[in-house]
């Protein structure tokens, strides 16, 4: 694709200072977190050693999964994302499409709502849900963490879908009608699955989003067993105790399954993202 | 029901003006929908009968967001305007419910909170953050962006290492970073050690701190810049390049005058996003120093998370009237990137 740039060739000097660059912020860019892989090997009491290897054991898993709520986070993490994502897709979907294909009366102020919605800072929300949730009984409870974090998914699932119904010909719609089908049936038989790409890609942004939010997790969960993993991760690491042993053994176990997800889902992503950004 | 709608103009509106909303679509709705607004009755009927396709499809959201997001909203400006604390809200203490006791004070918070010298300081550290961590961020993006736009053996594995710190989450590279920068155990420190430099107390001295945090944040915030802003430059026809080059333009001038205004359009979103994603930044703050030492790195969200929930008393009246303010900052920079976008032409 970038053949025709190739213009003249570079000069040897060039060619080094391109790579030099290049592996310098590559290191940059790797090295924190491949510390904490290699940190996570070495027994807890090495934990602040230099060497890139010493003692390599998997104690630190063995004692994340035996003594700690980890696998509590974990469930609690996965629960809450996975939920808020499925009900974050499902509830924009339609509207997703709606914006995409139709004109009607009360579009533009809806577009300008999921717009300005999904910059809304969580300081804004985040008191009265806080107080409404203690009115409802709903803290410390995983419902009312997945009702908050709808507040973030809603919005930018359907700003995120629009931009992948933009790219489905309107011609398969025109089908659908001249077939027959009222634009339920083209939305969900016709269109549907041939957005399943985008959806998923929405969905797994969803997820990931739930995944590393901090501040209402922070805020609504208390108690080590309630905790997500974002507030879990924090117990290990506070003003009295630094175990970064378990803590680099914890990361690396939050960070794999995100990150294979990620480098299916990133080229999709930047499109998507940014595709909702400039459609207004 | 005519299908009335011909098929060049949706194309037209899918293909070249796809950035105004209100062209895109069937026109048959629409058509229709403005032809029966002769009789009011009787256009609301129509309106019901020829829009209900795709009320009915928005109705989720609409009401989903109007029950998790509007109704707390008008909440918590009302909250704003109260002495709510944690002593007087409605709680339940073992079986035993009390009631709301706070009362309306109007903008008493809004005097207190604009009349103490610290908003300026967090209004300035804020702006001073968010302006340091997008133009870093920015440069160095489209700077590994510009060379990763090359043909050269190794590209798909340098791509790869630098979109790393996106793929991990967050708060888990805030909790590497935080071991990294530790004073006394952490490998900087050590390595400057061994080099003969003095520990440097990245987290415990209020500039290093604000240097600390920005770096951070530059290091998690440039895989989405250089990823952006590299599918811009591919999308710069490399004919442009190959004429500015027979007409003997320099490197420079080639990224002067073809680079930078192909990638006008993802620059101003990328800007954007970024902008707003900064200025709410809050896991890296409160992670790495939470607003400390004392309260040098603390932005406006982590000033409205501490004054609800660490604090003691919790005071959510002043947190959520930190949590207005900072809504009305948001909203008008939003306003002025418009307008400055439209002179310049843009539509957006």
């Amino acid at each position: 694709m970038t053949s025709t740039r190739t213009r003249g060739s570079r000069s040897p000097l060039a060619s080094v200072g391109l790579h030099a660059t290049l592996v310098v912020a590559s290191v940059i860019a790797v090295f924190p977190v491949l510390w904490i892989l290699l940190t996570s090997l070495k027994p807890a009491q090495h934990a602040i050693t230099t060497d890139f290897v010493k003692e390599p054991t998997l104690s630190n898993y063995t004692y994340l999964l035996e003594s700690s709520h980890f696998l509590d986070w974990f469930l609690n993490s996965v629960l809450v994302a996975g939920v808020t994502t499925v009900l974050g897709v499902f509830i924009a979907a339609t509207t997703g499409y709606a914006v995409s294909r139709f004109k009607f009366p009360g579009m533009k102020p809806l577009m300008w709502t999921l717009l300005i919605t999904q910059m809304f800072p969580m300081a804004i929300l985040i008191v009265p849900l806080y107080n409404l949730m203690g009115q409802l009984g709903l803290l410390n409870q995983p419902v009312g963490l997945i009702i908050t974090y709808l507040t973030i998914a809603v919005p930018f699932c359907a700003w995120m879908m629009k931009g992948f119904f933009d790219t489905i010909p309107v011609e398969i719609d025109e089908s659908g009608r001249v077939d027959g089908l009222n634009p339920f049936g083209t939305f969900w038989r016709l269109i549907l699955p041939l957005a399943k790409p985008g959806l998923a890609v929405t969905g797994f942004y969803a997820f990931i989003t739930a995944w590393g939010e901090v501040a209402y997790a922070s805020a609504f969960m208390v108690g080590e067993e309630n905790l997500t993993l974002a507030g879990g991760l924090q117990t290990f690491v506070t003003q009295y105790t630094s175990n970064w042993g378990a803590m680099s053994a914890a990361s690396v176990l939050i960070a794999i399954p995100a990150a294979i997800f990620f480098v299916f889902a990133q080229r999709h992503l930047v499109a998507g993202m940014t595709a909702g950004a400039t459609k207004g | 029901m005519a299908a009335d709608t011909s098929q060049s103009v949706v194309k037209a509106a899918d293909d070249g003006v796809g950035n105004d909303s209100a062209v895109r679509g069937r026109s048959r709705w629409t058509d229709s929908g403005n032809t029966g607004n002769a009789r009011r009755k009787g256009g609301l009927r129509h309106a019901l009968a020829t829009h209900w396709y795709a009320w009915a499809m928005v109705a989720p959201v609409v009401l989903v967001l109007g029950v998790i997001i509007g109704w707390p909203l008008v909440r918590g400006v009302y909250l704003s305007l109260t002495d709510a604390n944690e002593r007087n809200v409605a709680r339940d203490i073992g079986a035993r419910h009390i009631d709301a006791t706070y009362e309306f004070i109007g903008l008493d918070n809004y005097t207190a909170v604009l009349g103490d010298p610290v908003f300026l300081q967090r209004l300035v550290w804020t702006v001073i953050w968010t302006v340091a961590c997008v133009s870093i961020t920015f440069v160095l993006g489209l700077t590994l962006a510009n060379m990763l736009n090359r043909q050269f053996r190794g590209r798909a594995a340098y791509r790869m290492a630098l979109i790393l710190p996106w793929a991990v989450p967050g708060f888990v590279s805030v909790f590497a970073w935080r071991f990294l920068f530790n004073r006394d155990n952490g490998i900087l420190n050590k390595v400057l050690d061994g080099g003969g430099i003095a520990a440097v107390p990245w987290l415990d001295d209020p500039t290093w701190a604000k240097f600390s945090v920005i770096a951070v944040n530059v290091w998690l915030g440039i895989p989405f810049m250089m990823v952006a802003l590299l599918g811009g430059l591919q999308s710069i026809p490399g004919e442009l390049y190959e004429a500015a080059e027979m007409d003997g333009a320099t490197a420079w001038q080639r990224f002067r005058h073809i680079t930078l205004p192909g990638l006008r359009t993802v620059s101003m979103t990328v800007i954007l996003l970024s902008t707003i994603w900064t200025f709410n930044m809050f896991p890296v703050i409160f992670l790495l120093t939470r607003g400390g030492p004392g309260d040098s790195t603390e932005i406006l969200v982590t000033q409205a998370f501490r004054e609800a929930f660490i604090t003691s008393p919790r005071d959510f009246a002043v947190s959520a009237t930190w949590g207005v303010l900072i809504l009305l900052l948001l909203m008008i920079f939003a306003l002025v990137y418009r307008r400055s976008l439209r002179k310049q032409g843009e539509v957006w």
